[in-house]
């Protein structure tokens, strides 16, 4: 099996160096550098790309991987440096143009309006106008071409995220583009659904298309392209053919020392149960909402239970369920944290008991950016008797809690006490989850604790749940990061179109079983939707 | 393309040179329009500016103009603090001068002390029930309370104008539609300085006026209930996030600005007219959202904002009365003085900059 594998490696190697001798450039970028006032995200980036190949643009959070593309696609100009297509020298004033000369982008975040029907969509993307009966029969073809299986007359509502994935493509190849940018494709989907997808890249660029794909995931890079180029604060650090090194190699590559390790996290050696939730249900309140159903979920002191899915299968709705701000007894059956009935209590008296939270969304949700972060602190102190008399706030206890705060997690800031919003995404997070762990919780709920967050501070603020489990706090985190989860975690369960499935000892699981999981194969769902 | 940056530290000699430079710009922008429009430059502006602050008296008359002013500017400013957009104060006023109006008229022979005090709850409850309709509307149907409370303004108009032309009429006013006059003891007296006698018409609700605002000022800076207001303006959901209630700190602004409204409506009829008719206010209520505004949203320097209004409003009645300028004229000179207050405003927070790279309309 193992000899294999190796062989077949050996196989690619020599197809590559093939491809890499007959194959002309597409396009290069010589000494490409952007700068933001005295902030370089990208620092003399020298890169290339041949016809047909995909090349994997490899790098961490805030290396300035979507910096650079926005400029390939035109979204951004280069401060210095030059681009070449076709070894001529161009300069890409805009998206349209870029589509122009063959260039097509993939966004993060889909740009599909959910209301209309795929082939309309795909309609509005045109610059010039198909009537429909002849774009649908390009659709077909072009979709039965690179086996992508998507019926052009469904509303895109209807579509699960990886087939809105497949329209987004689909609209780019319907443009014949030379270079397909696809940025962070697969961190809204299952990896069965990144498999799929992979089969379509790699038709594509059997038809002589290059695609530019940019991700984190080392594995998937490695599995995909034919070289990566690695990025590191602004700066190339090597490029390299995918299959002659090892993902340890890429990891340090990209990170740029051995990736330290988080923690080690005890054995939890507790029965009891802090929290206990069963029989949750959450009406949808609005057409996007995800209802909530029969949810059951139970987290022991010590404990680590970290609740995986994609984006929008409910984790939103079960963080408010957790925090309070959205609570019923009448759909609830029990919420009980350390043996009280909590259905009723608003964050505030679940604070009381000792239980702190901390969701998704930095901005404006756990703290607020044009407040100060003496105020920020208040959010959720200030019912302590020592930060509040009689209504009044103490400034100075107030300001060295904040103090205690910044020096304890090591927020960077750059003078003491400014605005939360002059503080860097991953300094923010670190003094928000400090916020909450200096108030020694008993039970944590934590959505996306390390969401657009630079790797120290990943590792930090995992580092401080750990240390927060081994005193014996129970912890819940609702997290999209797998590798996040497979960290921190004792116990997994997976949310899929707001059904939570059980829990499972992580020794029992690995990525391929969750991601079974995060497609609804545990889910009754599954077999109806399919 | 121009654009304005907010400077990350705004020096001390901005903060004093800018509002005198607007004062200087506005008087040079004055005596061009007057010249132009044949009047004495040097005269207008010395009734604008320097007429109602030439005597003691003339300083104590704008303390009370500007009485109602206070009160009602610094309730809007926790509104506009708190993002919500109350700019029917001109009603609650008068749902509170009616509350107080109905006991005074009630009681006519009264030697009661505690008549005053009483006027003044009720003339909060009133205005505050008055506020609380747009409020309940806003929270239970998310009706918008910038039309709710505009339209309730004409509705609380029209029903004071109703009582006193109605059922409120006094028998002895000879047909005008006015109420009796209050018993002594529902008027607001003046201030006696020991040795120097009243001064004008100072009366007592100008301090409690002051005291209001320095009061809110204290709960919006210092309090748990101020962080409240600022949060909910700033982001409601932090406020959930906060175990906040958002309803209820909701519904306690509108029943405080209101209630201060209302409050300033019993003021203005107790201390200067003694008697409801048609018209109490001039248009205090919306005047005051200037006020708030100028104050840039301080409680405490709604003292001086409402008091800047006030030297306007007196001084352009003084230029109108002797120079016969006419009233047009000396709103436009208001506007410009508002402007240039604005704009330094502005100037002093942001700085202008001015982008060459015309690219920075991007299509992300």
């Amino acid at each position: 099996m193992n000899e294999n594998k190796v062989s077949s490696n050996r196989n690619n190697q020599i197809k590559i160096k093939v491809c890499m001798i007959k194959k002309p450039l597409l396009l290069e970028s010589r000494n490409i550098t952007k700068s933001f006032g005295s902030f370089i995200a990208n620092d003399q980036i020298n890169f290339d790309i041949f016809e047909g190949e995909i090349h994997g643009l490899l790098g961490e959070n805030g290396a300035g991987k979507s910096t650079f593309v926005k400029m390939v696609y035109g979204l951004l100009e280069p401060s210095e440096g030059a681009f070449f297509w076709n070894s001529k020298k161009i300069s890409i004033k805009g998206p349209q143009e870029a589509r122009n000369i063959g260039i097509g982008m993939v966004f993060q975040h889909f740009t599909l309006f959910p209301t209309l029907t795929v082939i309309e969509n795909i309609q509005l993307a045109l610059s010039e106008k198909i009537s429909s009966p002849e774009l649908r029969e390009t659709i077909i073809k072009k979709s039965a071409e690179f086996g992508i299986t998507v019926d052009p007359d469904i509303y895109v509502r209807d579509l699960s995220v990886g087939e809105q994935q497949r329209v987004e493509v689909l609209r780019c190849l319907l443009q014949n583009p030379k270079l397909l940018i696809m940025d962070e494709p697969t961190s809204v989907l299952t990896p069965q659904e990144s498999e799929q997808l992979f089969r379509v890249l790699k038709k594509l660029s059997k038809t002589g298309c290059s695609i530019l794909f940019i991700s984190h995931k080392l594995r998937e890079v490695k599995e995909l392209t034919q070289r990566a180029t690695i990025l590191r604060r602004g700066c190339v650090i090597d490029t390299v053919a995918s299959s002659e090194v090892s993902t340890e190699q890429l990891a340090k590559m990209m990170v740029g020392s051995d990736p330290q390790n988080v923690k080690p996290k005890s054995v939890v050696n507790s029965d009891d149960y802090l929290v206990r939730i069963s029989g949750l249900n959450r009406p949808a309140d609005n057409p996007f909402a995800a209802p909530l159903e029969d949810i059951s979920l139970s987290v022991k002191a010590g404990q680590i239970i970290g609740v995986a899915g994609i984006a929008g299968n409910g984790q939103s709705e079960l963080m408010e369920a957790l925090t309070g701000e959205w609570r019923s007894t009448a759909t609830v059956d029990v919420f009980n944290a350390f043996g009280t009935d909590i259905r009723n209590y608003s964050a505030h008296e679940r604070r009381q008991l000792g239980i702190g939270f901390l969701p998704e969304e930095r901005h404006g949700h756990s703290a607020v950016t044009n407040m100060k972060l003496t105020e920020n602190t208040l959010l959720t102190h200030h019912n302590n008797p020592v930060i509040q008399k009689f209504a009044i706030v103490q400034n100075e206890t107030l300001e060295n809690l904040t103090d205690e705060i910044v020096h304890n997690f090591d927020v960077r800031t750059p003078f003491q006490n400014p605005l939360a919003s002059s503080l860097s995404g991953g300094n923010l997070q670190k003094f928000v989850v400090g916020r909450e762990i200096i108030k020694k919780p008993r039970v944590f709920f934590v959505a996306q604790p390390t969401w657009g967050v630079d790797i120290g501070a990943t590792k930090f603020i995992r580092n401080a749940l750990i240390d927060l489990a081994n005193n014996g706090c129970g912890i819940i985190v609702i997290s999209q990061d797998l590798e996040e989860l497979f960290e921190l975690s004792d116990e997994i369960c997976v949310l899929f179109r707001g059904k939570l499935s059980e829990s499972m000892p992580l020794k029992e699981l690995d990525s391929e079983k969750i991601g079974m999981l995060m497609g609804g194969e545990f889910s009754p769902h599954f077999q109806r939707g399919q | 393309m121009f654009y304005l940056v907010p400077r990350n530290e705004i020096p001390l000699s901005f903060r004093i040179t800018i509002p005198i430079i607007s004062v200087v710009l506005t008087i040079i922008c004055g005596f061009f329009i007057f010249s132009v429009l044949g009047y004495e430059p040097d005269k207008a502006l010395y009734h604008f500016f320097i007429s109602p602050l030439s005597r003691v008296d003339k300083i104590a008359d704008l303390f009370v103009k500007a009485c109602p002013l206070m009160i009602i500017g610094t309730g809007l400013v926790l509104c506009f603090r708190a993002n919500i957009w109350n700019i029917g104060a001109e009603g609650q006023l008068i749902m509170g001068a009616i509350f107080a109006g109905a006991l005074a008229l009630y009681f006519p022979n009264t030697q009661s002390i505690w008549l005053l005090p009483f006027m003044a709850i009720l003339a909060f409850l009133g205005g505050a029930f008055w506020a609380l309709i747009p409020a309940l509307l806003k929270i239970k149907l998310r009706t918008n309370e910038i039309l709710v409370t505009l339209m309730l303004t004409y509705v609380a108009s029209l029903f004071l104008d109703w009582l006193v032309r109605g059922p409120w009429r006094s028998p002895t006013s000879f047909g005008f539609p006015l109420t009796a006059y209050y018993p002594d003891v529902g008027l607001i007296s003046k201030i006696y300085f020991p040795g120097i006698g009243y001064i004008s018409q100072l009366h007592w609700g100008v301090i409690m006026a002051i005291l209001i605002c320095l009061f809110c000022w204290f709960t919006m800076e210092k309090t748990i209930f101020g962080f409240q207001f600022k949060l909910i303006g700033d982001s409601p959901k932090a406020l959930r996030f906060s175990g906040f209630n958002e309803s209820n700190t909701t519904l306690s602004i509108f029943i405080i600005s209101g209630g201060l409204a209302g409050l300033a409506g019993m003021i203005e009829v107790s201390a200067n007219i003694g008697q409801l008719q048609p018209n109490i206010s001039f248009g205090y209520g919306f005047t005051a959202i200037i006020v708030a505004f100028l104050a840039r949203l301080n409680p405490a320097a709604v003292i001086i904002s409402a008091l800047l209004i006030a030297l306007i409003e007196v001084g352009g009645d003084s230029a109108q009365i002797a120079l016969a300028i006419p009233k047009v004229v000396t709103g436009v000179f208001k506007g410009i003085l508002l402007f240039f207050l604005l704009a330094g405003e502005t100037l002093t927070k942001y700085e202008i900059k001015y982008n060459f790279n015309l690219q920075s309309k991007t299509n992300d």
